[in-house]
């Protein structure tokens, strides 16, 4: 997938616009709680030059009262800075998750397809809890380090201006230090973090491949491929980390020796009597303040390359639209619709978004109420594509597709999806109760009517032996139930919403025959009279019963008719027969 | 200032990137915040690990012992040259400069030398930590080679992978926080209070009362944070479920209309999730501050009460300024030593697993002689073999069978009849319970396993491949596979026909799930991998189950190539693939119930014959 340019900037503004009074707010509590600390030191200059000095105890404890009031106030800023800050991290995190789950949730299967549903998932979860948690870093501490060294420097020049330029030094030293650090490092912590996705990669596969690796006898290489990342990544993370260690000595030298030297100006300023000693010591505590927020503030680069990465992954979603979207001025869904089923294939094509060949070319057949039609075909012939364009998971690329006489795009969403009952390729069911997942699509279901739908799907003794029975648990997935029960359930999922149109992908796959033979039988038995139904498979006993079979090779349609009339018209039908049924059938 | 004050402005160890999520259910976990079972004894156990380089520890130890030492006496220090310049001015001497030059430059020194000592140990420790981090995941490694299959079938693999990834990474990153903060905070704050008592035993109390306070009330916001904590990622674990459920399921959301409802279920998980992490985030964020409050009434105090006893002459100011100094550094080691409790528990969590996973028992150990068959000829013979995966469900309870070398035996049957079973036990990735089975007369117990699997060849219903090209792929099946063999593989095995229509063609590039190709291909695909490999013996389980019946045609001509000169096992639901088979097994519950050719079988009339009756497309 090619990664178009996003700009993260406005996606910033959306975000924090919402937030925009808090954050204000944030900014003047920022703002108080660095200046009362920032008072705290002259006034004890104060307490020095004029109490001190002067040996006036009153004005001594007459200060206590100052100094307390100042320390209240920086605690209720403080307490307010980590509230607010608290406060708008985490309602843009929410916010985000919800604008991209949002987003998510409108996108056609090609948008789920060309970013992947794990990359989806992850920039959903991790990349926003990442963005959320660094946001709360910087709200939070970060961006008090500006504010905090401004002020320390207004400070310092207000207690002596020319004793300041000592900062002039100290402050482009440590920037330069700090700078030529994390320079060195970043290109280091981005290698680190491919050599863990690498190490990651290969425990991964050391642990799904596990049978193909020993039966295939390849521990040894293995092993081999696991050492070599291991020695790379951990070669990295020494060489981050021994630059790293020397990032707070060669800081903690800075303010030291800024110390040292300060006292050695500020004697001859006060020998001069230019200076009081008072403003000594409140410049000690100043100095340290302002390179301690250079130092904080230096933390930025280092979350920010991660971030940004976060960042940038999300504004991708965000700013990708779903190709299918809701008509502008949408149909009316005739009142038939839901009792006559009706689908209607006219010209179609279908292309993937860059392929120079179609998956599905020219294709044109209808399906009538009460019909069933067949489609089979090899893997690739575009056959999953056909099911995948009537309910809009993609929009054909020319033709068109409609449904009860009505373009598919011209209906409403939400109305077109009312008609379907999709029994997918994958049998997925949710975590929840087998009652939740029947119920999926009819809230309102009885029992009486999932239990028949479990009855035509060959589902009812499994389910009825469960000790819970309807209500027996469905992990995530599906994964308690092997493949053959997951497949009968989402099949009597589909059955009891009642559709119009039934859509079988390749659904009986992980059924044996007798199975698939009885639901078959069930299903035909039990169908409503108008209801339309289209079956995708490969093998010809699930389909050999449809009114009619369409055989679909590289996307085309190469022959339609009866079992029968195609075993007579259809070479490539014939071809599957034989390949299916052994060689018996050819005589 | 010291260092410790100063790692507070690092943030976060920046030690490696973001925490690795595991694959699989569950989305990205949080962090370990279970509870360790026995600290005490994960940490001895950790510690003895870490002794090895005991030389290294002790080294470190020292350095940062000095380090501390010499960077609390600059307070100190530049407190006596303000005296000097105090004493020369309020006496109305002329400074002098030659004595505060050498203080200073005394003092000078003695932080460069700080500064030093204290990089080394930095040094030092983050060797430590990492070179224990790669030995703690290379063990790990070497364990999952050395673990039998059954424990994996047991456990999420997510499960597994975290362990050796997250718990790690957690165990060091918390190692390096431990060794190199924990001890430089507290050897920080003991100087100091030290120091203060010298300087002044009264005012010291006032210090060490609020310190006494800003410890207590930042555990207490600590642990009244912890459960909100607890809540965030229990959260988190709710949310990332409906993430991934919810995407996985895309289609059906849509389709089945319930995108109303799973937005609301999102949006209260979202909340939920918010209102927590806000909570946590908060408590958390607040000791900071009020810590600061009590240090700044700390500060308060020494400030007027100094003051009073500078104007008492008790005390020169000097000593006032290096107290002033000495009480701001107390603020930052309360509250990293505060966090320490935390940070060591969920080390000792993260430990506990990984060591459990160390110490999970192993395979049973090689035969000390191993036989092997110096020409594999491929015969195999199941004598009585008995075998339950749950010692209280029944599965082959005697089952015996013999394939001839050059034979193909077909097995069939419902699901759960045991076919895989069968598999599992030839390949020795499970253990029988008693029986024998024989590969040419060898008792495959006797085998080392390396050298039994060596005269196999498997191809797997789940088409697992492994990232990296289509060539490597291939190859997997033969170490040291030459071009042209790759290419005979691949044509035979009618790879080479969707390998051209590729961009990148044999160096194309798969994902570990095999990404971009169909599933029919991915099969194609581990059926050339098979082929290369040219064994004795072949396994086919439901191989073709999934490949679209034109291909099937293809394929089984490359089968009918690959099976002929080897025994093969073949097992598939589809009785059109293995009509040829010199013996085909019909296996329900674990029980051969019928054996015998195609023929011999449709001629009992038994279960066999039934079941090829369902199948038989056209004949009604």
């Amino acid at each position: 997938m090619d990664e178009p340019d996003i700009s993260v900037r406005p996606l910033w503004r959306a975000l924090l616009a919402p937030h925009l009074s808090a954050f204000l707010l944030l900014l003047v509590c920022q703002s108080g709680q660095a200046v009362a600390a920032l008072t705290l030191p002259t006034l004890s200059a104060d307490v020095i030059d004029r109490g001190v000095l002067r040996n006036d105890v009153p004005h001594i404890l007459h200060m206590i009262l100052i100094m307390l009031v100042v320390a209240a106030c920086q605690i209720l800023f403080s307490i307010g800075t980590a509230w607010l800050g608290a406060r708008v991290a985490i309602g843009i995190g929410r916010d985000l998750r919800s604008a991209v789950y949002a987003r998510v949730q409108l996108f056609s299967l090609k948008e789920v397809r060309r970013f992947g549903t794990s990359t989806l998932i992850t920039r959903t979860t991790n990349d926003v809890q990442q963005l959320q948690t660094v946001l709360v870093m910087v709200l939070t501490i970060v961006m008090t380090a500006p504010i905090m060294a401004i002020g320390g420097i207004v400070m310092a020049v207000r207690q002596d201006a020319r004793l300041s330029l000592l900062l002039l030094v100290s402050v482009p030293l440590l920037a330069l230090i700090i700078g030529i650090i994390t320079a060195l490092a970043i290109p280091l912590f981005s290698r680190m973090q491919g050599q863990i996705d690498r190490l990651n990669q290969i425990l991964r596969e050391q642990i799904t491949g596990l049978r193909v690796i020993r039966a295939f006898v390849r521990d040894t290489r293995e092993r081999g491929r696991f050492a070599e990342a291991n020695d790379g990544l951990t070669d990295t993370t020494l060489r981050v980390g021994r630059l790293m260690a020397l990032q707070l000595p060669a800081a903690s030298m800075v303010m030291q020796l800024s110390s040292v030297a300060m006292v050695w100006f500020a004697a001859h300023r006060i020998a001069l009597g230019e200076m009081q000693v008072g403003s000594l010591v409140a410049f000690l505590t100043y100095i340290i303040q302002i390179l301690i927020s250079v130092m904080i503030a230096s933390m930025l680069f280092t979350v920010a390359p991660r971030a940004l990465v976060s960042g940038r992954r999300i504004a991708e979603v965000l700013a990708t639209a779903s190709s299918v979207a809701e008509p502008e001025r949408p149909a009316a869904l005739p009142a038939t619709a839901r009792t006559r089923g009706e689908v209607e294939f006219r010209d179609v094509s279908f292309a993937y978004p860059g392929a120079t060949q179609p998956v599905v070319r020219n294709v044109s057949f209808s399906i009538a109420p009460g019909e069933t039609v067949a489609v089979i075909g090899g893997t690739g012939s575009g056959k999953s594509t056909l099911v995948n364009l009537i309910p809009r998971l993609f929009d054909v690329t020319s033709g068109s597709v409609s449904v009860a006489g009505v373009d598919v795009r011209a209906l409403p969403l939400e109305s077109l999806w009312s008609l379907i009952g999709l029994v997918p390729q994958e049998p997925f069911l949710f975590s929840g109760t087998i009652a939740d997942n029947l119920r999926y699509g009819q809230a309102d279901a009885s029992d009486e009517q999932l239990w028949h739908a479990l009855e035509i799907a060959q589902a009812k003794d499994f389910v009825a032996a469960l000790p819970l029975a309807l209500a027996a648990p469905v992990a995530q997935g599906g994964d308690n139930f092997s493949g053959g029960q997951r497949q009968r359930l989402t099949i009597a999922r589909a059955i009891v919403r009642r559709p119009a149109i039934y859509l079988f992908d390749d659904s009986s796959s992980a059924l044996d025959y007798a199975t698939d033979a009885q639901l078959r039988a069930a299903l035909a038995r039990d169908l409503a009279p108008g209801a339309a139904v289209l079956i995708v498979g490969q093998r010809v006993n699930s389909l050999r019963h449809a009114n009619r079979i369409l055989v679909l090779d590289k996307g085309e349609i190469v022959g339609a008719g009866t079992h029968d009339q195609l075993l007579e018209t259809s070479p490539e039908y014939r071809e599957i027969v034989e390949s299916q049924r052994g060689s018996e059938v050819a005589a | 200032m010291s260092a410790a004050d100063l790692s507070r402005a690092q943030g976060p160890a920046p030690v490696t990137g973001p925490r690795m999520a595991p694959p699989g259910r569950g989305g990205p976990m949080p962090i370990a915040v279970g509870k360790p079972r026995d600290a005490g004894a994960t940490l001895r156990r950790l510690s003895a690990m870490l002794g090895a380089n005991r030389l290294q520890i002790v080294l470190a130890l020292s350095f940062t012992l000095g380090s501390v030492t010499l960077s609390t006496l600059g307070p100190w220090l530049l407190g006596r040259a303000t005296d000097l310049v105090i004493g020369a001015v309020s006496a109305s001497r002329a400074i002098d400069f030659g004595a505060l030059g050498q203080l200073l430059l005394f003092v000078g020194a003695l932080q460069t030398l700080a500064a030093v000592l204290n990089w080394l140990q930095a040094w030092l420790i983050n060797g430590l930590v990492q070179n224990l981090s790669r030995e703690m995941r290379r063990q790990a490694e070497d364990k999952l080679a050395r673990l039998p299959l059954p424990w994996f079938d047991r456990q999420p693999h997510g499960e597994v992978l975290s362990r050796v990834t997250n718990d790690i990474d957690n165990v060091t990153q918390s190692l390096q926080q431990l060794l190199s903060q924990l001890l430089l905070s507290l050897l920080h704050l003991i100087g100091v209070v030290a120091m203060m008592l010298l300087l002044s035993p009264l005012l010291a109390l006032a210090a060490v009362v609020s310190l006494s306070l800003s410890y207590g009330l930042a555990r207490l916001l600590a642990m009244r944070s912890q459960p909100l904590f607890v809540e965030q990622w229990r959260w988190t674990g709710i949310l990332n479920g409906e993430v991934e459920e919810n995407y996985t399921g895309h289609s059906l959301v849509k389709i089945f209309g319930h995108q109303q409802r799973a937005r609301a279920e999102f949006e209260k998980s979202n909340r939920g999730l918010s209102d927590n992490a806000f909570g946590a985030q908060f408590l958390s964020g607040v000791i900071q501050p009020a810590i600061l409050c009590i240090g700044n009434l700390a500060y308060i105090a020494v400030v007027i009460g100094g003051a009073l006893r500078v104007a008492g002459g008790a005390m020169t100011i000097g000593a006032l300024q290096a107290f002033i100094q000495y009480v701001r550094q107390l603020n930052q080691p309360v509250s990293q030593i505060s966090g320490m409790a935390a940070i060591v528990q969920s080390a000792a969590a993260s430990a506990e697993r990984v060591f459990e996973l160390l110490d999970a028992p192993e395979m049973s150990p090689e035969s000390e002689e191993p036989a092997d068959a110096a020409k594999p000829l491929g015969h195999i013979a199941f004598e009585h073999v008995r075998f339950r995966y749950d010692p209280a469900r029944p599965l082959f309870e005697d089952v015996s069978l013999e394939a001839l070398p050059g034979q193909t035996v077909a097995i069939v049957g419902p699901t759960g009849a045991g076919k895989t079973t069968l598999v599992n036990l030839l390949m020795r990735f499970y253990e029988i319970d008693g029986g024998t089975i024989r590969f040419d007369g060898i008792d495959t117990r006797t085998m080392t396993r390396e050298g039994l699997r060596r005269h196999f060849g498997m191809v797997l219903q789940d088409a697992w491949l492994f990232g990296g090209t289509i060539r490597d792929n291939i190859a997997y099946g033969k170490a040291d596979a030459t071009e042209a063999e790759i290419l005979e593989a691949a044509r035979a095995c009618h790879v080479d026909d969707f390998v051209h229509a590729l961009p990148q063609g044999y160096d194309t590039m798969l994902d570990e799930n095999g990404s971009g190709l169909s599933l029919g291909q991915r099969q194609l695909l581990t059926i050339a991998r098979a082929f290369i490999a040219k064994p004795a013996v072949l396994i086919l389980d439901e191989a073709t189950s999934s490949v679209d019946t034109r291909t099937e045609i293809l394929v089984q001509r490359a089968m009918a190539l690959l099976r002929s000169g080897r025994t093969s096992f073949v097992i598939a639901h589809r009785l059109s693939t293995i009509r040829d088979a010199d013996l085909i097994l019909y296996m329900e519950n674990g029980n051969v119930v019928e054996q015998g050719t195609h023929d011999a079988l449709i001629a009992r009339r038994g279960a066999y014959w039934r079941l090829d009756q369902f199948q038989m497309p056209a004949n009604g």
